[in-house]
């Protein structure tokens, strides 16, 4: 009787959960989406932080007025020379400041590295940004319910459930891989007209990089190697138009950004100052005069959309380091919808074919064991509801599976208690033997399938790992209604079957 | 209805020799399969992309085909799926670069073919098909272990072995179909192949269940005796629960669409093996392995007696008379 209450008291909440309440969200195969594995070049994260500590040494330099000589990057580290022998002190002091460095000393010429721990660090941090990151530009571009997470070391899982059409696929796209790096850096007005003679290395040698323009790349322009600023002293981005109605893209720094910026200015008059997004210079206007205030802007060439969507990744932080793709999957909403005609095309014959036969075959019995049939699966939703797991296509072949599965649990039953029966044994001691000689087999056969379930989950990815999660609530649920659902209403129905003794009409059988 | 008649028991153990031929044949023909032909891993394990395209009438294969090769994609495959308006394209390699995607590209390149949609379109990068590949290993080898762990723990370490055989023996044969009738294997392939474990292992199972039943009822002190009454009494339960399974697995054969095609395939060629080697295999090696009823009824009755000695030592104990 207690197993009775207990079947019913788990059935019903999972016909109500169903209408309202939490419901199971439906995986990316079956509503059609993006789903995408990205693999986070960290070691790019390394460098820049490693072309940061240059910045900072330089801009220290400049603010007290040391002389150093050549300072330049090499080989992940940072070399320069202190021409004075009294400022080593306060060299030596500002270095200690910054965390993480491996300073290595000879007279006086500095080799600066990042220390290994310091390098681990930044690797980790750079993956937290990059999908903090992501998570921003998906939320400001308006996009229903994006996921972004995290998956193991370097990778991050973004899927995008509901994209509708190829552009918003692509502008998605765009937006997780625009890595938003905004450098302002300094010309080098002494060499500028050489630049179309000097190779790559040859620059170098001068501490100088070449870069092309945005909009013509035979364009080309000599930046001193070192930015004055970058974009992680951004705070805000906006776009606007200028005077011919093209759109620009506004930009505000920081306090510290702001400082740097206008002392830059005020000291390098009538040089130019280059504006690099990702490499490309798209202006480098002459310096008029101090900019004060800390805000700039970006001008050249951008449609509109474009200028949005780059005013969203400015405002949203820079990628730390640039993002592979690593795995793509793209399903649209018309095959996702066809999937999902597909399977409960399945699931309703593969349950009406096991549900007819076994009625013909146990009768009463076979009634009975399809009563716990069909709350097996109302269990199976409503748990998946309330723990709001993701129904895919291979789970839905996992719940088909387990219509299948959980009448094993019923016939072995059944086949005792015909056995019973057979061998003389009066109704009721029958049933009562007939479960407890079967329940050994119906666990081991149980229980192993659950193991290979977990072991399915826990190395499965995706799709696998929710057919493992309806599997293993499937058996849950069918030994649960199964074991204690049928036997509670066998026991109901004792007097009645005890009295009547019908056999064939009750079990099946002569 | 019944389907078998419950009172006779059929002589299993006694055609067990004919049996275990068939079984080497299907085992070695499997394997000659696996080692000549191979498995034709799909892009989840080897990497690579697959475009799948639908078209508003039949869809133009050789045009599709011409127009590819003129790019970069010169033979790609090209094959029908499921229907004559959709086909798949599969091109070997996979562009990291998030910027010039596959499914833009195909876009352009197709335009000419006439009225489609990309309805598919799925990527594996090279690292991520090694690490799905690794883990797979790990995940069959893993359960294997377990099972085996756990079936020694609840029965004997022959019939864990046993067990063990007829996972194996099943498994091969379902791997030598797949590479018979070149079935893509992909994730979904492995997480069918692990149900199979699961479930053909729920069929043997249930037969050593009987087994180690009739071992401690019966006086029989025969195996072969033992093994062929409880596999005759299970007998009905067998293809019962393998004949329900098998409808359902039959209707996401016939109903669950193509990406299910090759899952649904595995499982039906799977739950036939699994079923004919619980009946007919499984408790064979048990006699093969020379599992002797006398010892194991000694064993048991041994641990019986220890267990009593315990107990009586306890209660000894606890009343404080040494």
């Amino acid at each position: 009787m207690l197993s009775i209450i207990f079947g019913v008291a788990f059935s019903i909440p999972s016909f109500l959960q169903t209408d309202s309440g939490k419901k199971i969200s439906l995986g990316l195969d079956l509503q059609g989406g993006l789903h995408m594995l990205l693999g986070v070049k960290t070691e790019e994260a390394v460098t820049s932080k490693v072309k940061s500590v240059a910045t900072s040494i330089k801009y220290f330099a400049e603010d007290e007025e040391i002389l150093i000589d050549e300072l330049s990057i090499k080989d992940g580290s940072v070399q320069f020379t202190v021409l004075d022998k009294d400022e080593l002190p306060k060299v030596d002091t500002m270095l200690e400041n910054i965390k993480g460095l491996k300073v290595t000393k000879e007279n006086l010429n500095y080799n600066v590295t990042l220390t290994e721990a310091e390098k681990v660090t930044t690797k980790d941090l750079a993956v937290a940004q990059a999908v903090e990151t992501i998570r921003n530009r998906l939320d400001q571009f308006g996009l229903a319910e994006p996921t972004v997470i995290r998956q193991g070391e370097t990778d991050i899982v973004v899927e995008l459930p509901g994209i509708k059409t190829a552009e918003d696929e692509k502008a998605a796209r765009e937006l997780i891989s625009k890595p938003a790096n905004l450098e302002l850096m300094a010309v080098d007005e002494e060499r500028a007209d050489q630049v179309y003679a000097l190779t790559t290395y040859q620059a170098a040698q001068y501490g100088d990089i070449i870069l092309e323009d945005s909009r013509n790349p035979k364009i080309k322009y000599l930046v001193k190697e070192i930015p004055i600023l970058n974009g992680s002293q951004v705070i805000d981005a906006k776009v606007a138009f200028d005077q011919s109605h093209q759109p620009i893209i506004n930009f505000t720094l920081n306090s510290s950004g702001s400082r740097i910026f206008g002392d830059f200015t005020g000291k390098n008059v009538g040089k130019r100052l280059a504006i690099v997004l990702d490499g490309k210079v798209y202006s480098a206007p002459n310096i008029r005069e101090r900019i004060g205030g800390g805000s700039g802007q970006i001008s050249g060439g951008f449609s509109t959309i474009e200028a949005g969507n780059v005013a969203i990744a400015l405002r949203s932080g820079a990628l730390p380091a640039s993002v592979e793709l690593l795995e793509k999957r793209s399903v649209g909403p018309s095959l996702g919808a066809d999937s999902i005609n597909a399977s409960m095309m399945a699931l309703i014959s593969g349950f009406a074919a096991v549900f007819i036969f076994m009625i013909v075959y146990y009768r009463n019995a076979g009634v009975i064991a399809n009563v716990a049939l069909v709350s097996n699966i109302f269990i199976i939703i409503s748990i998946m509801a309330m723990f709001g797991a993701t129904l895919t296509l291979p789970g839905m072949a996992g719940i088909v599976l387990t219509v299948g599965m959980a009448v094993d649990a019923n016939v072995i039953i059944s086949e005792r208690i015909r056995e019973l029966l057979r061998s003389g044994m009066s109704i009721p001691k029958a049933v009562e033997d007939g479960y407890s000689n079967a329940m050994s087999a119906i666990l081991d056969a149980n229980i192993t399938t659950l193991l290979a379930a977990v072991i399915l989950y826990a190395y499965g990815t995706g799709p696998v790992k929710g057919f493992a999660v309806t599997i293993s609530i499937g058996i849950l649920a069918s030994m649960l209604t199964a074991i204690l659902g049928t036997h509670g209403i066998y026991e109901a129905l004792m007097p009645k079957i005890a009295k009547d003794k019908n056999l064939r009409k009750w079990f099946g059988i002569k | 209805m019944e389907i078998f008649n419950n009172e006779k028991v059929y002589d299993f153990m006694g055609k067990r020799i004919p049996f275990l031929g068939l079984s080497a044949i299907l085992l070695i023909a499997s394997i000659f399969f696996l080692t000549t032909k191979g498995l034709n891993f799909g892009i989840d394990f080897a990497g690579g992309t697959i475009v799948q395209v639908k078209y508003d009438q039949k869809a133009p294969i050789d045009k599709i085909r011409d127009v590819l090769n003129d790019t970069e994609y010169k033979g790609s495959s090209i094959t029908e799926f499921g229907s004559p308006q959709e086909v798949v394209i599969r091109i070997t390699g996979s562009s990291s670069n998030l910027k010039n995607d596959i499914g833009d590209q195909m876009h352009k390149i197709l335009d000419s073919t006439g009225n489609f949609e990309v309805r598919r379109v799925d990527m594996v990068g090279p690292k991520v098909g090694g690490e799905l590949r690794e883990k797979g290993i790990m995940a069959l080898g893993l359960s294997l272990f377990v099972i085996l762990i756990y079936v020694s723990f609840r029965f004997e370490w022959r019939f864990a072995v046993a067990s063990i055989l007829a996972l194996a023996h099943d498994i091969t044969i379902a791997m030598g179909a797949i590479s018979l009738f070149s079935v893509e294997v992909n994730l979904d392939i492995l997480a069918a192949i692990l149900t199979l474990l699961g479930y053909s292992l729920n069929d043997t199972i249930i037969v050593f269940d009987r087994v180690r039943e009739g071992i401690q009822s019966s006086k029989e002190t025969e195996l072969s005796s033992v093994v062929n009454e409880s596999v005759s009494r299970t007998l009905s339960r067998t293809t019962l629960t393998s004949l329900t399974t098998f409808f359902v697995v039959v209707t996401l054969f016939a109903f669950g669409g193509e990406i299910i095609h090759g899952f649904a395939f595995t499982l039906v060629v799977g739950i036939i093996v699994g079923t004919y080697s619980s009946i007919f295999i499984a408790a064979s090696f048990l006699v093969q392995l020379k599992f002797s009823v006398t010892n194991f009824r000694a064993k048991e009755a041994d641990k019986l007696k220890r267990q009593k000695e315990k107990e009586k030592m306890r209660a000894m104990y606890e009343k404080g008379t040494v």
